[in-house]
């Protein structure tokens, strides 16, 4: 598959990704776009707050969805309260998205010497590296480099000589998307069944992790320490714009030429070019047209031809209407059935919903019941306001959406409204509201004119 | 039925060590008994509940959350095709389909020889690799149907031993944190500031007066 980094010079966290034996601790000292392990001897050289305001000053966004910056997230922590935790989000479960694997299968040392960086400069004396239970390969490539690491005296108890003393602990996940939410996360380390506690209190820099203050930092936002030690904040910020500088992972899947995931300058990078650029995904597949796409993961509302000429910058995306989340861009050609992949991803909600709270549980549970039927043939009239009104119940008020010129609709800025304690329930609203908005019609021709429309061969599922 | 054995008790104490409190270890040594009895039995739980200090029903309540644990025997090998949507865009759900005509069951079923439980599952985080499956947690990118039905063949003969494990092994590496290495794992009540905050509060405080 294409992947990585147009050129080394933008090949910050990809820079190991082909180089054989990149994941041992010798490949990561001798290749890629640092030295390995060099980054954390620098760091221990400077105080704590010298490494955090790096983070700050360098806008260093979270990568696992909500792009908020990981230098003023780790200021959010109460004064002089110990212990401190750092829980690494690899739970990597968001549908589009594939990145969090990848670096964690590829180059496992970067991420354990990003940790060793952040625990430093935070004073957290544990490290829980929680990875998604399914993912087996990059859980034996953490144990391996982990095992390495200890053994070097890079992990552990006086590191480099030091009195900086920290354990890294693997955990694994055992299959519950839900998990990826970071209070959810804490519960599931806890030991626990992985729902989402309620905010506030339960904030997990204030209380998180057995209630001390954790920071809970996403695979790719850890990654990208160590270059950033290495190379200081100017060259971190001289790719991407302002508000949002350096580079992120892009996983493009669907219906393009060459899907891949690319590590893409963060705010220049419009869609158009990630679709249609050799080096991207080589335009759409062979002979179609656009006919709408997901900017970031499963959750995020969707776009349409109108929106391709947006960069890949968070903000902007947010008040167009939608999100990158994840960096998870999903292409859908004018072959998609609307109808049908608005259901999939809803039935994922559906699905993956921790039934804590009535408007998610009943609500995603409803809406994949009236997909499926109006899917099947058997939809009535009033369902697509059924459907509008239950998730309306989910997420109260007009949702996030993109602008349609053509029927005179503006965008709707994320995020949305919720009666949930997470984000999950309105997540299930993104695809309904998008689609229905857009391809009101298709909805219809498959409710009045049952007969004359192909039902797309839809397996059966299993009783839910 | 089975708890777990004397090695693999040994080790689930070990696993246990390294957290400052011990409940949080029952994820990881319901993954331990599953590799041991290839599904999660009660007796396991129990003796897990032991380990942890909580109770059996506790460690159900924690493992029943989960979608990998298995609370019944699965076939040896646990086909899980993805049809969430990169992957249903590319003939995922035609996938799953061909599969249960394959192996002559519908997703959640196990063949008559005990050999394959399919699943039809979310997203594996391999969606540019679409369609993609995983057996006991291996990943198979862009599978076609002549390549799932040589798959199929290559697991049946044992072809594929070496790579696909039987169900419940997940990494074949484990995490070994010598004892001389530890750096400080204690309950976080017994937890202070760590001391190289301490040094760089001192002398700053210390700098400023
Ligand atoms: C339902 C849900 C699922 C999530 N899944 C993930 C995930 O798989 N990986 C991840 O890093 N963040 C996930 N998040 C976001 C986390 O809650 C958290 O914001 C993130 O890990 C923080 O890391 P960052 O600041 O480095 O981005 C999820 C959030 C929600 C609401
Ligand atoms: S919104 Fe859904 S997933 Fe989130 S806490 Fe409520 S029930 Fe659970
Ligand atoms: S959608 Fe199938 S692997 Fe992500």
């Amino acid at each position: 598959m294409a992947e990585g980094a147009v050129s080394p010079e933008l090949a910050r966290v990809t820079s190991r990704w082909a180089v054989e034996g990149g994941h041992t601790i010798d490949g990561y000292r001798a290749s890629g776009s640092y030295a390995g392990y060099e980054s954390i001897r620098a760091a221990l050289d400077l105080s704590p707050d010298q490494v955090s305001g790096m983070v700050k000053d360098a806008t260093v966004l979270g990568r696992g969805g909500a792009g908020f910056p990981a230098g003023v997230k780790w200021g959010f922590c109460p004064p002089g309260v110990w212990p401190r935790y750092l829980v690494v989000n690899g739970d990597e479960s968001e549908p589009g998205t594939y990145k969090d694997r990848i670096l964690m299968e590829r180059d496992p040392h970067q991420l354990i010497e990003g940790c060793l960086i952040a625990a430093y400069a935070i004073g957290a004396a544990q490290v829980f590296l929680y990875v998604r239970g399914e993912m087996a390969h990059a859980q034996e490539r953490i144990a391996a480099a982990l095992n390495e690491a200890y053994a070097a005296g890079l992990v552990g108890k006086n590191i480099l000589g030091t009195d900086f003393s920290v354990d890294i602990v693997l955990h694994w996940g055992a299959g519950a998307y839900i998990v990826g939410e970071e209070t959810a996360l804490i519960e599931s380390l806890e030991g626990n069944r992985g729902m989402p506690r309620l905010k506030p209190p339960f904030f997990p820099a204030a209380k998180g992790l057995y209630m001390a203050p954790t920071f809970v930092n996403n695979v790719e936002t850890q990654a990208n320490l160590p270059w950033l030690v290495a190379h200081g904040v100017d060259a971190y910020r001289s790719v991407g714009t302002e508000a949002s500088p350096g580079t992120r992972l892009i996983a493009l899947s669907g219906h393009v030429n060459t899907p891949g995931v690319f590590e893409v300058p963060q705010g220049t990078t419009t869609f158009r070019e990630l679709f249609e650029a050799e080096h991207y995904g080589g335009g759409i597949r062979d002979g179609h047209e656009l006919k709408m796409f997901i900017p970031g993961g499963a959750s995020a509302p969707w776009f349409f031809p109108e929106q391709v000429d947006l960069p890949l910058e968070g903000r902007v995306v947010g008040g167009e209407g939608s999100m990158l989340g994840s960096g998870a861009v999903v292409v859908m050609d004018e072959t998609t059935d609307a109808v049908r992949a608005c259901l999939r991803v809803v039935r994922f909600f559906a699905r993956e919903s921790c039934g804590k709270c009535a408007p998610c549980r009943e609500g995603t549970t409803w809406e994949e019941k009236i997909l499926q039927r109006i899917l099947d043939g058997h939809g009535r009239p009033s369902d697509i306001d059924l459907l509008l009104d239950v998730a309306d119940n989910i997420s109260p008020g007009p949702y996030p959406t993109a602008a349609h010129p053509g029927a005179g609709l503006e965008a709707v800025p994320f995020p949305p409204r919720q009666t949930t304690i997470c984000p999950l329930g309105p997540s299930s609203v993104a695809p309904i509201t998008s689609a229905i908005r857009r391809f009101r019609h298709e909805f219809e021709a498959k409710i009045t004119k049952r007969d004359s429309i192909p039902v797309a061969a839809a397996p059966a599922q299993g009783d839910h | 039925m089975a708890r777990l054995t004397p090695a693999n008790e040994q080790l689930a104490r070990s696993i246990v060590a390294r957290y400052p409190v011990p409940k949080s270890a029952t994820i990881p040594l319901c993954h331990l008994a599953q590799e041991q009895d290839g599904h999660l039995t009660d007796d396991a739980m129990a003796h897990i509940a032991e380990l942890v200090g909580c109770t059996a029903a506790e460690v159900l309540g924690t493992a029943s959350f989960y979608e990998m644990f298995k609370r019944h025997e699965t076939g040896t090998y646990c086909v899980n095709v993805c049809t969430n949507i990169s992957c249903q865009l590319l003939g995922g759900e035609e996938l799953l389909e061909h599969a249960e005509r394959t192996l002559g069951v519908r997703a959640g079923g196990t063949t008559a020889d005990g050999m394959f439980t399919l699943e039809d599952v979310e997203c594996i985080a391999a969606c540019t690799e679409a369609p993609a499956l995983q057996v006991n947690y291996r990943y198979f990118h862009r599978i076609s149907t002549e390549d799932f039905d040589q798959l199929v063949d290559d697991l049946r003969s044992g072809r594929l031993s070496d790579e696909v494990p039987p169900h419940g092994t997940l990494g074949k590496v484990r995490q070994e944190i010598p004892a001389d290495k530890v750096a400080n794992i204690t309950p976080p009540e017994e937890q202070t500031e760590p001391v190289w905050i301490a040094r760089h509060r001192q002398a700053a405080e210390g700098g400023a007066s």
